[in-house]
């Protein structure tokens, strides 16, 4: 991997790449997070999509769906993510049509991962695959920068991520109600939008079950107390 | 002036029939010579008949007789290896070959083109795995193959295989990670999945030179396919008090012996694999069955041989025609 001449040694001697965007390149400076809970999995994020300091988009979609029950949330480069996530959904849905059934989220996890392993050195991308399937249920894929991939039972990602480390540690719980989960993943993202400069704007979930995609929005006029729909 | 197009008819020997006369005088006969028809593949004769592909599931029929029994925890393939030459090395020259860890294949016909099939095969394992970092499921396996048998029959610059090739299979039942991947899920296990549904299991298939492939219980091709299927019919293969895979080794071993029986003439060497689920003998691993259960089911095959033998002779006695 070319590691440039640019960005800083901070204090613990960890290269940060500041320029790993292009400039004036449409990041999505994000809190995005997923969570297997007792019926499947619930995938949420904020909204906000910036150009430095410039919000580029405050309503934006972070979570796209690859496959009906198998979703992923983008942070990294919007170019990049988008681009990825239409590869993955166009395969997926070759091989429902080939097979005869649907893909299973490790399958969509493979894809994504040799994507984003074999392409490590042009991409910044930062993904979280969350599906459920009736042979494996609610799952959680963590894709970092550099084309890993972890099985988690919740994850959490983008820059407002960080604020959030301790909040998700003290309150996730194994096999939760799904209203306990939803609550979950709004409290921990209105923290990580509280936090983070580049986090903000709306709160949207997709939840994933047995039942197919459930999608929920809220908004910051109502505290993100009510869903709108 | 064009040259004038040479269709099919004008090709063949001996005089020119009208075309209504032609059709009736194939239909009627309908001989297994191609006159004509059979000098390439591609070229259909004109009662729809692709005479290559015909020829090669002759070679098939000459070949040593293959079987598989899928019963309900695992797969059993067999085969009669009719011994050609004194100086062959016993045991040696396998017949049967794995192709992913979970996967075996056996074959009737022409050995080198069973080997191609073989390489293929491993080629495809290889890059399901690559592409989905998960195992190819049987029926995935049987499907390109298949497919990969018919493009054979398409060109003017192959041959059809002369082999039918029997495929045999374990999908795990357990839930597999993806090649590669760290971590744990919620210790709990995923939520939402619907636990009365089973995956997996033994699947078993049988591919012909045509590309042609259905999945069996239980699946014969080769010399003594006639006698080894009548066999396999006996057996209680699709309901719920189905053979175990000890007792299917057993069985597949007493149908070689009992196929091998019309043309006992010739020596052969039984060579025999199975396929068990993680739970099972082989541990979801195709494998060759172990030394001491061929030989006792070898022992046990020429035992009932025997005595259906002396069972025959005693009925002779008292053999009457009834209706």
């Amino acid at each position: 991997m070319e590691f440039g001449t640019s960005g800083s040694l901070s204090e613990d001697g960890i290269h940060i790449d500041m320029d790993r965007l292009k400039k004036g390149e449409v990041n999505l400076g994000t809190s995005i997070m997923a969570v297997a809970f007792k019926d499947g999995v619930i995938l949420g994020a904020d909204s906000r999509t910036t150009t430095g300091a410039y919000i580029a988009n405050r309503v934006t979609d972070k979570l796209t769906r690859v496959h009906d029950t198998i979703w992923c949330c983008r942070s990294g480069s919007a170019a990049d993510t988008q681009a990825v996530a239409d590869i993955v959904q166009y395969q997926l849905g070759l091989f429902a049509m080939m097979n005869g059934k649907p893909p299973t989220t490790q399958t969509a996890a493979a894809i994504f991962q040799e994507i984003c392993y074999s392409n490590k050195d042009r991409l910044s991308a930062g993904l979280i695959i969350a599906g459920w399937d009736e042979r494996h249920g609610g799952q959680v894929y963590a894709i970092p920068l550099g084309g890993s991939l972890h099985k988690q039972p919740y994850s959490i990602g983008g820059s407002g991520s960080t604020y959030i480390y301790g909040f998700c540690d003290s309150n996730w719980k194994e096999n939760m109600e799904e209203a306990e989960a939803v609550d979950f993943v709004k409290e921990a993202l209105k923290e990580a939008i509280k936090w983070d400069g580049s986090s903000g704007g709306v709160i949207r979930m997709v939840v994933l079950t047995a039942k197919g995609a459930d999608r929920h929005l809220y908004l910051p006029d109502t505290d993100y107390k009510v869903r709108h729909t | 002036m064009f040259p004038e197009l040479s269709p099919g008819p004008q090709l063949l020997p001996g005089p020119r029939r009208s075309p209504k006369a032609d059709t009736g005088a194939l239909a009627t006969h309908q001989t297994s010579i191609g006159t004509g028809y059979d000098l390439a593949n591609s070229i259909f004769s004109p009662d729809g008949r692709n005479f290559q592909v015909e020829y090669a599931v002759k070679a098939v029929e000459n070949g040593g007789t293959s079987i598989g029994i899928r019963c309900k925890d695992g797969v059993v393939l067999a085969v009669e290896k009719v011994i050609t030459s004194k100086l062959l090395k016993q045991s040696a020259n396998k017949r049967i070959a794995t192709v992913d860890r979970h996967l075996g294949v056996v074959y009737s016909g022409m050995v080198p083109d069973g080997r191609h099939f073989v390489d293929r095969s491993r080629d495809e394992a290889r890059a399901w795995r690559d592409t989905f970092k998960t195992p190819i499921p049987t029926a995935d396996l049987a499907s390109r193959m298949g497919g990969y048998m018919q493009a054979y029959t398409l060109y003017q610059s192959v041959r059809p295989f002369g082999i039918t090739a029997i495929v045999g299979g374990f999908d795990s039942e357990l839930e597999a990670p993806v090649d590669g991947e760290v971590g744990n899920g919620p210790s709990v296990g995923a939520g939402g999945k619907n636990p009365d549904k089973k995956y997996g299991g033994p699947f078993l298939y049988m591919i012909e030179p045509s590309g042609l492939y259905w999945g069996y219980y239980g699946a014969a091709t080769g010399k003594g396919r006639q006698a080894a299927k009548a066999e396999l019919e006996k057996l209680d293969l699709a309901g719920t008090g189905a053979l175990t895979l000890e007792e299917a080794v057993k069985e597949a071993a007493r149908i070689i012996y009992v196929a091998h029986d019309d043309s006992k003439d010739k020596e052969f060497e039984l060579e025999m694999s199975w396929i068990s689920g993680a739970g099972g003998p082989t541990k979801g691993k195709h494998q060759e069955v172990p030394k001491a259960l061929r030989e006792e089911a070898e022992r046990l095959a020429k035992k009932s041989l025997q005595d259906d033998d002396d069972e025959d002779e005693e009925k002779k006695e008292d053999d009457k025609m009834e209706e």
